[in-house]
């Protein structure tokens, strides 16, 4: 069955399931403690961390692990805007952020702090002169950008906002999940955040890296772990597998995205050609190399859903059937497109020519079908 | 008290949700009258914007069409319709009771 929901949870790779099984026998203790076992899984623990480094362009000592890049962006934050109070209370954020960004945000709102959403364009782009005079706002204390939609796969202007945060002082909080693995991460943020189970780590493992000068201070109550920045004994057997996953994702990119990529410009070109009354969004040049989305007009998109799921494809949705708030996803209403009748297809590592055929020969039937049981011909 | 949102034919400006609470207290004065109201107000997505689509044809070109419709995803999607559709979305007005009166003017 065609998987095909990679921007929701990529299939753990195979290095990583090597990696994780090595190391639940080998990196077990804690590695916290003095004796033997326990400094195995301190060095296995701190193996894993230079890598990750190495990758996300940060030294050991700024990089933790989390419990899952929600938990990264919820500390990133609130840790940033407690170590920034002096400077002010104003955060800005753009509008189609992951809800973890949002949801950290509303918190910082009901404590008393203000929040600014910058606008974006029709294909997902926050607008960057926008951005800009947000963050020059005296008081301005922490920014947030994505570097790339996790709906629409559109990339951000991260490299302008790190030259506008540069320029008002005000240290840039990036948002890494969609695209760490898949595309080299843009230098110059002070916080960044990321989530191993993207890149075909296991699920239980978030990246927080601070640079070192960025004031930050934890929004919990003190814990020794992680140097004082997360709570709690590391999962280390599954940081362990994230790093191997990383390491071996990146190698592959090289060979992989490109091919991934040629498949999108495949569905992005052939849906509107197959199916009526189609809208494909997001960026179709600066976007993320796996990632897809249109919406179908005069569908339901649960019942597109469901009917693709029963053909054997999983695919996810936007559309505010689809979930449990009743409102359309907050990112197509931003953009102003249809939110009804959306599909997010997201290509995982190794699909296939032949799986794309196939979900483009079903597709169309699919859609004529559940129009044709609303009445519309 | 009916609330404006202003539209245009390029349908929402990607900053929906935060004029959907701004421009208080502009009325509907001077707003073309409606040739047709379709009431699809407690439908949901997308069967108010099929409805649209069934009947813009009944109003003569240049009319207005208004759809009554709560569910929040019609809020977005009657404009987008009129953008892929090329027809012109006029404004959106808040109802009293929750929902929105989406105003369309019929292009060809």
């Amino acid at each position: 069955m065609p998987y095909l929901d990679a921007a929701s949870t990529e299939p753990l790779h195979p290095a990583a399931r090597d990696a994780l099984l090595a190391a639940i026998d080998a990196g077990w203790a804690d590695p916290a403690r003095l004796y033997g076992t326990a400094r195995r899984a301190q060095m296995l623990l701190e193996q894993a961390r230079t890598e990750v480094a190495e990758v996300l362009g940060a030294r050991p000592d700024e990089v933790s692990f989390t419990s899952s890049g929600t938990q990264a962006v919820h500390l990133g934050v609130l840790g940033a805007l407690r170590g920034r109070q002096r400077a002010g209370r104003h955060l800005v954020t753009g509008a189609v952020e992951h809800s973890s960004v949002l949801h950290a945000a509303e918190v910082h709102e009901r404590d008393g702090g203000t929040v600014e959403t910058v606008g974006v364009d029709r294909t997902g782009r926050v607008e960057a002169a926008a951005f800009a005079e947000a963050v020059s706002r005296p008081g301005t204390a922490l920014a947030c950008l994505q570097t790339a939609n996790h709906e629409v796969g559109t990339l951000q202007p991260v490299a302008e906002a790190t030259e506008a945060c540069l320029a008002a002082g005000v240290p840039l909080l990036v948002d890494a999940a969609q695209s760490a693995g898949r595309l080299p991460i843009p230098g110059g943020w002070s916080v960044l955040a990321a989530s191993a189970h993207k890149w075909g780590g296991p699920a239980g493992v978030g990246v927080l890296a601070i640079r070192k000068g960025t004031r930050w201070r934890s929004p919990y109550p003190q814990d020794e772990r992680e140097r004082r920045r997360v709570p709690g004994f590391e999962n280390v057997p599954a940081i362990v597998a994230a790093a191997a996953a990383l390491r071996a994702r990146v190698v592959e990119e090289a060979a992989e995205g490109p091919r991934l990529s040629a498949l999108v410009d495949r569905i992005r070109a052939e849906v509107p050609r197959l199916v009526p009354d189609v809208e494909v969004i997001g960026d179709p040049v600066r976007r993320l190399p796996h990632v897809v989305t249109f919406s179908c007009l005069f569908v339901e998109g649960e019942a597109l859903l469901t009917e693709l799921d029963r053909a054997g494809f999983a695919v996810s949705s936007g559309s505010s059937c689809t979930a449990s708030t009743l409102r359309p996803s907050h990112v197509l209403e931003a953009m102003g497109v249809l939110t009804h009748g959306n599909v997010r297809v997201s290509l995982p590592r190794g699909v296939t020519d032949d799986d794309i055929d196939r979900f483009l020969g079903v597709l169309p039937d699919v859609v004529r079908r559940i129009r044709s049981s609303l009445g519309v011909q | 008290m009916w609330r404006r949102r202003t539209g245009g034919a390029s349908g929402g400006d990607g900053r929906d949700l935060a004029e959907r609470s701004a421009d208080a207290g502009a009325g509907m004065s001077g707003a073309a009258e409606p040739a047709l109201t379709i009431d699809a107000l407690g439908r949901k997505c997308p069967i108010p914007i099929i409805m649209l689509a069934e009947r813009i044809n009944q109003v003569a070109m240049r009319d207005v069409i208004a759809v009554l419709a709560d569910d929040p995803a019609a809020f977005t999607d009657i404009p987008a319709w009129c953008r892929l559709k090329s027809h012109e979305h006029v404004a959106s007005y808040e109802l009293p009771h929750g929902g929105w009166s989406i105003h369309v003017r019929r292009n060809y």
